[in-house]
């Protein structure tokens, strides 16, 4: 067993308190990093000879801080200047004050997601400087080339120095926007591994697994948050299918017809477990109704056994905080196993207009259109849907769809 | 004499390693597992990480009423004295059978439980 190995896991597993205490003091976020990277250099040399320290993340801190000393004297050419120097052996650190660093570690995450970077471009910044991951492992994570991922984070970073968020504790009010902006912008990095928004590949697994350890990181610092619980307990929902989730030529798998054998157990009951914690606050929101829906359908047998009612009821309580057409949609697939397709049709009839653009509202209005006996509109819905389609399984699975409406359409006529 | 053996640690550090390295670990504790089923008895279980814990304790010295908190026990005054593992539909069940041991100055941690093994038949 490599101790190297063990070490390493502790630099990624401080880096977030680490960095947000940086860019307390220093005010600069570049400074941080590149004093935190090599107080990690001079811990490989020292730990394997005297062991782990007593408090790594304060031996880092302090380190990395008169680094951070060392490089502004340089910087300020003046060799001279007393700046103070504090040894990581007396632990001359001052009492870090864990409530404050909460807060740091939180407006860490929120500078990520400032309100003037595109959503992608959040979460690229977030995995950089949060979770440490090189500039080449994020846009291999991504699927970009390097040269593009690297223009992205120097860009993100450019707008973030432009308007800094301020270094005040923030006021209760301010941390519950900061909160929801930061689970938000988790909650789309998870999505983006989960779901690609292009390419061929299905998923993508190091975005997901980025997305869970921060998550586990803000559940960490704020256990009282229900919806936090809620969000990890979301994601590991999810991630609970993954191996079930792909075929052996890597295509997407339905949720139907996902072999329910290869669920992860573990990871389902400790969403379970977190969800039954979270609940218990009374305080639902998005994040644990969307859990409770995946919990439902985690907890049936077989995929015919499903509790339906139950889904459906959950999505009109999510429509009900977010009338979102997606939802809408949703909540009609799962009115379509309980009451019948042309009750969904129903449901769905003001959606056409917001979701024209959404291959899976004409997917799945041709299925149902299909089921009520109407081919021939339904290949109109599919042919539509196959205009939109993103990935080459897409395409195949609604050519496939479209040749039976052709088929039925034709038997129909004869 | 029975002796328990309480593992300590971080978290998040294992499921940092490759899986040649967690492997190695893993394998470390297989290769006791299998010793001391050979020999005799022994329970071992594997709890799930401290964000699905919640504390109990009464409220006030002279209270009679139990605090819920969410998030793990974390205090270092107080000592590890002993633990129950019990199978539970959900957590508020869980949380009502700690209910029944709980006494002033006490505090109880409920957490589930990711797996646990071991043939120990305690003598009851």
């Amino acid at each position: 067993m490599s101790a190297e190995a063990w070490i390493k896991a502790h630099f990624a597993e401080i880096r977030p308190k680490a960095l947000a205490a940086l860019t307390r003091r220093f005010r600069d976020l570049d400074l941080a990093e590149e004093a935190f990277a090599t107080a990690c250099m001079r811990a490989l040399k020292a730990w394997p000879e005297k062991g782990l320290p007593r408090d790594p993340f304060a031996w880092l801190l302090t380190v990395a801080g008169n680094a951070a000393l060392d490089s502004l004297r340089r910087k300020q050419s003046r060799p001279d200047t007393d700046l103070g120097e504090e040894s990581p052996e007396t632990a001359l650190i001052e009492e870090i004050d864990q409530a404050g660093l909460r807060d740091d570690i939180l407006r860490l995450l929120f500078i990520c997601c400032h309100p003037d970077l595109p959503p992608q471009d959040q979460s690229a910044l977030a995995l950089r400087v949060v979770t440490g991951m090189s500039v080449g492992e994020i846009a291999a994570a991504f699927l970009v080339k390097p040269k593009a991922m690297e223009k992205r984070i120097t860009r993100a970073k450019r707008t973030v120095r432009a308007s800094p968020i301020p270094y005040e504790t923030p006021s209760l009010a301010e941390r519950l926007t900061r909160l929801n902006s930061v689970m938000l912008m988790l909650y789309l990095l998870f999505n983006e591994g989960w779901s690609a928004s292009a390419g061929d590949v299905p998923i993508k697994q190091p975005l997901c697994e980025e997305a869970i350890r921060l998550t586990r990181l803000l559940v960490d610092l704020y256990p009282g948050m229900a919806e936090g619980k809620g969000l990890l307990a979301l994601m590991l929902f999810h991630t609970s299918r993954r191996a079930a989730r792909l075929n052996e030529d890597g295509g997407l798998v339905r949720l139907e017809e996902q072999d329910r054998q290869l669920w992860d157990t573990v990871s389902a009951a400790e969403a379970r477990g977190l969800l039954h914690v979270a609940l218990r606050r009374g305080e639902a929101g998005p994040y644990q109704i969307q859990a409770a829906i995946a919990a439902t359908h985690i907890d049936a047998p077989s995929a015919a056994e499903t509790d339906w009612a139950e889904i459906e009821r959950l999505y009109a309580a999510l429509y009900a905080i977010d009338p979102s057409p997606v939802i809408r949609l949703n909540q009609a697939a799962a009115l379509a196993k309980t009451a019948g397709p042309a009750a969904a049709l129903t449901l769905m009839a003001d959606l056409s207009e917001p979701l024209h653009r959404y291959r899976w509202y004409h997917a799945m209005k041709g299925d149902l259109l299909l089921e009520c006996g109407c081919p021939a509109e339904a290949a109109d819905a599919f042919r539509t849907a196959l205009d939109l389609a993103v990935t080459a399984q897409e395409r195949a699975a609604l050519t496939e769809k479209l040749k039976g409406c052709e088929k039925k359409s034709t038997t129909l006529s004869d | 004499m029975k002796y328990s053996i309480l593992i300590y640690g971080q978290e998040g550090l294992f499921e940092r390693l490759s899986p040649e390295e967690q492997e190695a670990t893993l394998e470390q504790h297989r290769a006791l597992q299998r010793d001391l089923e050979r020999d005799g008895a022994f329970v071992t279980a594997k709890l799930m990480p401290v964000t699905s814990a919640v504390t109990l304790s009464l409220e006030g010295g002279d209270g009679q009423k139990t605090l819920v908190t969410d998030g793990p026990f974390m205090e270092t005054k107080e000592r590890f004295f002993g633990f129950y593992i019990v199978e539970c539909e959900t957590m508020e069940e869980a949380i009502a059978h700690a209910e029944r041991i709980l006494v002033p100055f006490h505090k109880l941690e409920v957490r589930p439980v990711e797996w646990s093994a071991g043939t120990y038949d305690l003598p009851l």
